[in-house]
């Protein structure tokens, strides 16, 4: 397992007690923790460059100016974007997601089939339940496998789905319940090859490995910085630029137009035109510097770690009676979910916050998929850079004391 | 283990979840009202039995954590036989019990719930087959075989 001996000292926030034991935080799939760095990055710029951008010709609003495009060109080389315009700042994975699903429902009629699949966080599914009511377009569903989802998509049904009439096609990159990454480069292939834009949801995975988003094919992708240690509040659009080019704005106002009389206005390009009003600076350039720690750090050593904690909590969690594990046995990214059939995910959680242990119970913004497999709600503990096998081992004491006071 | 997390999943409240009073669909009923709380997923049907506007018979289905079954069950012991006025005024005492913590005397077993206050994260948890049966008892009288809307 890669390990960065000083990675928690950088991590503030997990030098804390909570209920008089050492905090395990295992959220980081809700939000991750913030380095130093990134909050340093935030005092730096409110105590010293506040300002508004594209619009002062003041000192400060060009030191403003320069470091939002600057964070811009960070975020594009983070994803191997083909040019900084195809980023695009949104306040997060769903605002991104909303934005691309508005604006391609433009053109989408009945007849049209917009293509998902069973494992999407309500962030990638209703926004497309909501464009295909506006445009008449038909939604379909790529099934999940397995009485714990854990055959992954059923990429034999997905041939017979992926017919000419299928003009979006969005999925998740890694999915938030299962621990499993879908093989994107190869969805993307298939989906272009009828001729359909793919959406990827990349919200779990942009910060938890290599991402290229040229390799994957993909024209569009979303994310938050919050999950990848950069702040809340920001996020990122991805859009090749042709596709961004043909995508109409959704937000108007300031900042956005090229020009505006009276009678109308004239939009501004990719990626301006899809940022009305004063964006997130802040947030841009603390997403910058979140890139600048995770690449530090080597994206395919956090990947590894991730995978490592993973199969580890699997593995350990496995033997508890009565537990029951969703998604692959092998393989998993760096989460795991999981539940019993007599103790609830909530009076699990509560037990755990006892023990200092921050955990996720519920549906996990995936209710269908957990009505599919008969689940009211799952545990959740996901995995990060600075989480250690030691963690693991609390997070099973924990389990097997509250199986115990449950079970008598 | 904490004394607050002992005082939370009191005896009463494990016994109630290991072994649900009047648990399933009411054949009889004729007032049905489904609760749920979106946040966690809890899920909780009331069903009742009117006779004028005495409280006959009830039982609650439904899933969710042991705060939020063990109350149901619970509710339903308590509830038998009151009119809305006293089902109404039984719920005004145990939304006092679980946001403060003070139990009044006269109220027995619902007293078990006094520990929730500590956590306000549940008692949303413990007030949600509450809301489902003071909404059963307001609502249309309705066939107890209808599907639920959000089922």
């Amino acid at each position: 397992m890669p390990t960065w001996p000083d990675v928690r000292a950088d991590f503030p926030i997990l030098h804390q007690r909570v209920h008089g034991h050492p905090l395990v935080y295992l959220d980081s799939g809700a939000t991750a923790q913030k380095p130093r760095a990134v909050i340093a990055a935030l005092v730096r710029y409110y105590e010293q460059d506040n300002s508004n951008v594209h619009r002062g010709l003041h000192a400060l609003s060009m030191r403003a100016t320069d470091a939002y495009e600057a964070a811009r060109a960070r975020v594009a080389q983070f994803l191997h974007a083909a040019e900084p315009a195809e980023v695009v700042f949104t306040r997060g994975t769903t605002d991104s997601l909303n934005l691309v699903a508005r604006g391609l429902a433009a053109d989408l009629r009945p007849g049209d089939v917009i293509l998902t699949t069973e494992m999407e966080h309500h962030s990638n599914l209703v926004p497309w339940q909501q464009a295909a009511q506006a445009s008449g377009a038909t939604l379909r569903y790529v099934p999940v496998l397995g009485a714990n989802a854990e055959g992954g998509l059923d990429l034999a049904a997905l041939d017979q789905l992926l017919t000419p009439q299928v003009k979006v096609f969005a999925f998740t990159h890694l999915s938030n319940t299962l621990g499993l990454l879908n093989p994107a480069a190869d969805l993307c292939r298939r989906a272009r090859a009828v001729g359909a834009v793919t959406v990827v949801d990349a919200a779990q995975s942009v910060g938890h490995g290599p991402l290229d988003v040229q390799a994957l094919g993909c024209d569009f992708l979303a994310f938050s910085g919050h999950k990848m240690c950069g702040p809340t509040g920001i996020g990122v659009l991805y859009g090749r630029r042709a596709r961004l080019d043909r995508l109409p704005p959704d937000a108007t106002g300031g900042g956005m137009v090229a020009s505006v009389d009276y009678e109308g206005a004239r939009w501004k390009p990719a990626p301006e035109r899809f940022e009305a009003g004063t964006p997130p600076i802040a947030g841009a350039i603390g997403l910058a510097a979140a890139c600048d720690y995770l690449d530090a750090l080597g994206r395919e050593a956090i990947a590894r770690h991730d995978q490592d904690l993973a199969q580890l909590a699997y593995e350990r969690l496995a033997p508890l009676p009565g537990i029951r594990l969703l998604g692959p046995a092998t393989g998993r990214r760096g989460l795991v979910c999981f539940a019993f059939a007599d103790v609830h995910a909530h009076d699990v959680v509560t037990f755990a916050d006892e023990d200092g242990l921050a955990l996720r119970g519920g549906h996990h913004c995936n209710q269908p998929l957990m009505r599919k497999l008969g689940l009211a709600s799952t545990t959740r503990a996901s995995f990060y850079v600075y989480n250690t096998a030691a963690e693991i081992d609390v997070l099973v004491a924990s389990l097997q004391r509250t199986l115990k006071f449950f079970r008598g | 283990m904490s004394a607050d997390l002992t005082e939370l999943y009191q005896q009463v409240i494990l016994d109630h979840n290991r072994r649900p009073r009047n648990r399933g669909r009411l054949p009889t009923a004729n007032r049905v009202a489904h609760g749920d709380n979106p946040s966690c997923g809890d899920q909780c049907s009331v069903y009742l039995r009117l006779d004028g506007d005495r409280i006959a018979e009830l039982s609650f289905d439904g899933s969710g954590c042991a705060i939020s079954q063990a109350s149901a069950s619970l509710m339903t012991t308590q509830l038998k036989g009151k009119t809305t006025a006293q089902a109404e005024e039984l719920y005004r005492q145990f939304h006092d019990i679980v946001t403060t913590g003070q139990t009044p005397g006269e109220i027995s077993d619902l007293a078990a719930f006094a520990g929730v206050h500590t956590f306000p994260a549940r008692i949303k948890c413990a007030t949600l087959g509450w809301h489902a049966a003071l909404n059963a008892l307001k609502g249309d009288a309705a066939p107890a075989t209808t599907e639920l809307p959000s089922d």
